[in-house]
C-alpha cells in the first residue's frame, strides 16, 4: 500500500505525521524467550521480575488467541512482524530542554509542554517503549506522592511495584495481558499517600512513531487510604500502512476511602491494534471510576473494570467509541460486586459511521455475599448511516436477590428533523451532524479536563467533514 | 422590484408523489407583513418548509426567489445565511447541546463577519431574553430538550431575534401559547416585521390581534383562494371556510 492508500484507508487524521527514527536501541522483529530476557537485562531489573515476564511469556505461547470478539481482525495480526523494544532517547529527561530535538517536535506539536504549564500536576511523555519526558509539580513530591514512569518506579520503589505488580490484572488474566506482562515498558508508577489529595489531574501521553511497533506500557497506581487522584492519558500514533499493536495493562488500587479517576481518550490512528485490559480494586467506601473514550484504532478491545471488594464502595464506568470507515470499536465494562452494599454507574455511548462497528460487550457481577448492591447500565448508540454496525452482549450474573439492578438499552439515529432544524439555523450538514454526535458525547465530554474535551469536540467536527456531500 | 424579499411563482410541490401544493403565488415587500390562514391539511406548512428547503418535498413546477435570487440551488443553510428564518411548529430537540452554545454558533454561521464579538453578543442575548420574558437557566438546558410547548416558541422566537433575518415565515407560532406568551411573541415579530418581510401561518386569529396584517391570504387545498385584508381575518373567524370553497 503506497502512503496514499493508507491515507484513503484511514482518512484524513490530523495527528497521522510520523518523524524520523532515530532509535538508539533497537531489537530484531518478533518475540522469543531471549527477547523478554533482552528486554530485562537491558533495564537491569531485579531476578523476580525477569522470572515474572519469563512465565508470562510462557503463558502467552500457550494461550489461544480469544475465540469471541472480532475473530478475522485479531487473527490478522503477525506478532513475527512486530518490534518489541525501541528506545528513543538515552534516558528520561526532567527538563524538557534536554529532550532530544525530533522527540520534542512531536510533543510539541501534540500541545504537551503547553498543557502541563496550564493545567497539570504532573506530566509523563511516553515514545515508543519508554517515557522521555517526566515531570511532578513540587508540592505533589513534597507531600510524598510518587509519580514516575514505571520503569523508574521499579529501579527506585522496588518493594512497592514486587507487592502491587500483577495482582489486580494477573499474567493469565487473557493473552494479551500475558504478552503485556512478558515484554512490558513504560508506562506511569504512582503513588499517593494517605489522605492526600492531587488536585490538578496528572497525565500520561503515549506516542506511537515507528512502523510495526509494539507498545506494551504498564501502569499501577495505588491510592492509599482517603487519597484521591485523577490520571488522564491520551494517546496518538502516525498513520502508516503497516499495523502497530498497543496492547497495555493498567492497575489501580484504591484502599479504603480512596478514589481514582482514570480518563483516556484514546485517538490511535487507523492501523493501531489497541488491546488493552484495565481493572482496579476498590476496598471499603472507595471509589473507582473510569472515563474511557475510544476514537482511534482499526480494533479496539477494551473493557475497564472494577472489583467492588469492599463494602461500600462504588465503581463509575462512563465509555464512548466512535467507530468510522474499518474501525470496530468492541468496548465496554465490567463490575464485579464482591462486598455488600456496594454501587456501580455504567454509561456507554457508541456512534457508527461509514460501515464502522461498535459493540458494547459488558459484565455485571454480583455474588451470593453481596448484600444490598446496586446498579444501573445504560448503553445508548447513535448510528450516522445505514452501512453501520452496533451490537450489544451485556451479560449479568447475579447471585444475591436483594440486588437493584437496572439496564436500558437503545439504538437511534439522527433524524432528518434534527439536521434540518440546524441546518436552517446557518449550519452546514456536516456542522449539523457534528453539534448532534457532539452532544450525543456530552454526557462523557464534560467528564474531561476542559482542554480534552475542546479537543474531543473538535476531532469529532472533523470527522463529520469528511463523509458528507 | 428592490423591496421583494419573497417571490412565488406558480408553485407546485409533492410530497412522496402527492402533490401537496398546486399553483401559488405570493410576492413580499421588505416591511409587509402576510397571514396565510386555513385548515389543518390546506399545505400551509409545506409552503413554509419548502421555502426553507426542506429535502422531502419536491418542486414540480414554479420557482421560488429571495431578493431575486431564484432558491433552487440553494442549499438549507445557505438560506439561512442569506436571511432566512423559519419558526418551526415543532422545533426538534438535539440533546446534550446547550441553549447557549447553540445560539453563539448559529449567530457566528449567520451573521459571518459581522457576528458581534462575546461580550456584544452576551449584551444583545440579555437583551432579547429579558423582552421575552426569559429566564438565564435557558441557555444551560438543552436545544428544546423537554421543552414546553411556550417554551419552544419563545426560544424560536428569540433565534428569530438573534439572527434578524430578512424574511421569517413563522409556522404555528401562537399555537400552544397562553395570552402572555402570545403578547411577548407578537412584541417579537412586531420589532422585526418593518426591516424584515413576514409571513405568518396561523389557523387562528388571536395572533393577529397582536400582529397586524397587511394582507390576508386564505389557503385552501393547495392553493391561495382569496386574499384581502386585515379585515378578512376576523370574517373567517366569524364564517369559517366553507363560503370560500368553489
Amino acid at each position: 500500500m503506497s502512503g496514499d492508500t493508507a491515507r484513503d484507508a484511514v482518512g484524513d487524521y490530523q495527528y497521522g505525521f510520523h518523524d524520523p527514527e532515530n532509535a538508539t536501541i533497537r531489537f530484531d522483529k518478533g518475540l522469543s524467550e531471549q527477547v523478554v530476557r533482552d528486554i530485562s537485562e537491558l533495564k537491569n531489573e531485579p531476578e523476580w521480575m525477569t522470572e515474572i515476564r519469563i512465565k508470562a511469556y510462557r503463558r502467552f505461547i500457550e494461550m489461544p488467541m480469544p475465540t469471541w470478539g472480532n475473530c478475522d481482525m485479531l487473527n490478522q495480526i503477525d506478532f513475527d512482524a512486530v518490534t518489541y523494544f525501541l528506545r528513543s532517547s538515552k534516558g528520561t529527561e526532567n527538563d524538557w530542554d534536554d529532550v532530544p530535538d525530533d522527540i520534542k517536535n512531536t510533543f510539541e506539536r501534540l500541545g504537551i509542554p503547553e498543557a502541563e504549564q496550564k493545567w497539570l500536576g504532573g506530566v509523563t511523555a511516553q515514545y515508543e517503549s519508554e517515557a522521555v519526558y517526566h515531570s511532578i509539580r513540587e508540592d505533589l513530591e513534597e507531600q510524598g506522592v510518587l509519580f514516575l514512569d514505571m520503569d523508574s518506579g521499579l529501579r527506585e520503589y522496588p518493594e512497592i511495584v514486587k507487592k502491587y505488580f500483577a495482582t489486580v490484572v494477573p499474567a493469565s488474566d487473557n493473552k494479551f495481558s500475558a504478552l503485556n506482562t512478558a515484554v512490558w515498558s513504560g508506562g506511569s508508577f504512582i503513588y499517593v499517600p494517605k489522605g492526600v489529595h492531587v488536585a490538578m489531574p496528572v497525565q500520561a501521553y503515549f506516542r506511537i512513531n515507528a512502523k510495526n511497533m509494539g507498545q506494551f506500557e504498564r501502569t499501577l497506581i495505588i491510592a492509599d487510604e482517603g487519597s484521591s487522584i485523577n490520571y488522564v492519558e491520551g494517546c496518538t500514533a502516525p498513520t502508516y500502512s503497516t499495523e502497530s499493536l498497543h496492547s497495555a495493562v493498567v492497575e489501580l488500587i484504591a484502599m479504603d476511602g480512596a478514589k481514582i479517576r482514570y480518563s483516556t481518550v484514546q485517538n490511535w490512528s487507523a492501523n493501531v491494534y489497541n488491546l488493552v485490559t484495565k481493572r482496579g480494586v476498590a476496598y471499603a467506601d472507595a471509589t473507582i471510576e473510569w472515563v474511557d473514550g475510544n476514537i482511534g484504532s482499526k480494533l479496539t478491545m477494551k473493557y475497564p473494570s472494577v472489583l467492588l471488594k469492599g463494602e461500600g464502595s462504588h465503581a463509575e464506568v462512563i465509555s464512548v467509541a466512535y467507530a468510522g470507515k474499518g474501525q470496530h470499536q468492541d468496548a465496554g465494562a465490567k463490575v464485579h460486586h464482591l462486598a455488600p452494599n456496594t454501587t456501580s454507574n455504567i454509561l456507554s455511548k457508541s456512534i457508527s459511521k461509514n460501515g464502522g462497528r461498535s459493540s458494547y460487550r459488558g459484565m455485571l457481577q454480583v455474588t451470593p455475599k453481596a448484600h444490598g448492591c446496586r446498579s444501573k447500565v445504560v448503553c445508548d448508540a447513535l448510528m450516522l448511516d445505514s452501512e453501520s454496525q452496533s451490537d450489544t452482549y451485556p451479560t449479568m450474573e447475579v447471585g444475591n436477590s436483594s440486588a437493584d439492578l437496572e439496564h436500558e438499552a437503545s439504538v437511534s439515529k439522527v433524524s432528518n428533523d434534527q439536521l434540518f432544524y440546524l441546518m436552517s439555523r446557518g449550519h452546514s450538514e456536516a456542522e449539523a451532524m457534528g453539534m448532534i454526535v457532539n452532544g450525543f458525547f456530552e454526557p462523557f465530554t464534560r467528564e474531561l479536563p476542559m482542554e480534552y474535551a475542546v479537543e474531543l469536540n473538535r476531532l469529532l467536527e472533523l470527522e463529520m467533514e469528511g463523509a458528507i456531500g | 422590484m428592490g423591496d421583494e424579499v419573497l417571490s412565488i411563482d406558480g408553485l407546485h410541490v409533492s410530497v412522496d408523489g402527492t402533490e401537496i401544493i398546486k399553483g401559488l403565488s405570493l410576492t413580499i415587500n421588505i416591511g409587509e407583513i402576510h397571514a396565510i390562514m386555513g385548515r389543518n391539511g390546506a399545505g400551509k406548512s409545506t409552503l413554509a418548509n419548502v421555502v426553507m428547503g426542506h429535502p422531502a418535498y419536491e418542486i414540480t413546477a414554479g420557482t421560488i426567489a429571495f431578493k431575486g435570487v431564484d432558491l433552487d440551488e440553494m442549499e438549507v443553510f445557505e438560506r439561512a445565511r442569506a436571511g432566512m428564518f423559519l419558526s418551526f411548529q415543532y422545533p426538534a430537540s438535539i440533546p446534550g447541546v446547550q441553549v447557549g452554545t447553540f445560539l453563539r454558533k448559529s449567530v457566528s454561521s449567520v451573521r459571518g463577519n459581522s457576528a458581534p464579538s462575546a461580550r456584544d453578543f452576551r449584551k444583545e442575548l440579555m437583551g432579547h431574553m429579558d423582552s421575552l420574558n426569559m429566564d438565564k437557566s435557558f441557555l444551560s438546558r438543552y436545544v428544546n430538550d423537554g421543552f414546553s410547548g411556550g417554551e419552544k416558541k419563545r426560544l424560536e422566537i428569540l433565534q428569530m431575534l438573534l439572527l434578524n433575518p430578512s424574511l421569517a415565515l413563522l409556522d404555528e407560532t401562537d399555537s400552544g401559547l397562553d395570552i402572555d406568551a402570545l403578547r411577548v411573541v407578537a412584541d417579537g415579530i412586531n420589532s422585526i416585521a418593518p426591516e424584515a418581510g413576514c409571513l405568518l401561518i396561523t389557523h387562528y386569529q388571536r395572533l393577529l390581534e397582536h400582529v397586524k396584517p397587511d394582507f390576508v391570504h386564505v389557503m385552501i387545498d393547495g392553493r391561495i383562494v382569496r386574499t384581502g385584508s386585515a379585515e378578512l381575518a376576523g370574517e373567517l373567524e366569524a364564517k369559517g371556510y366553507d363560503w370560500l370553497e368553489a
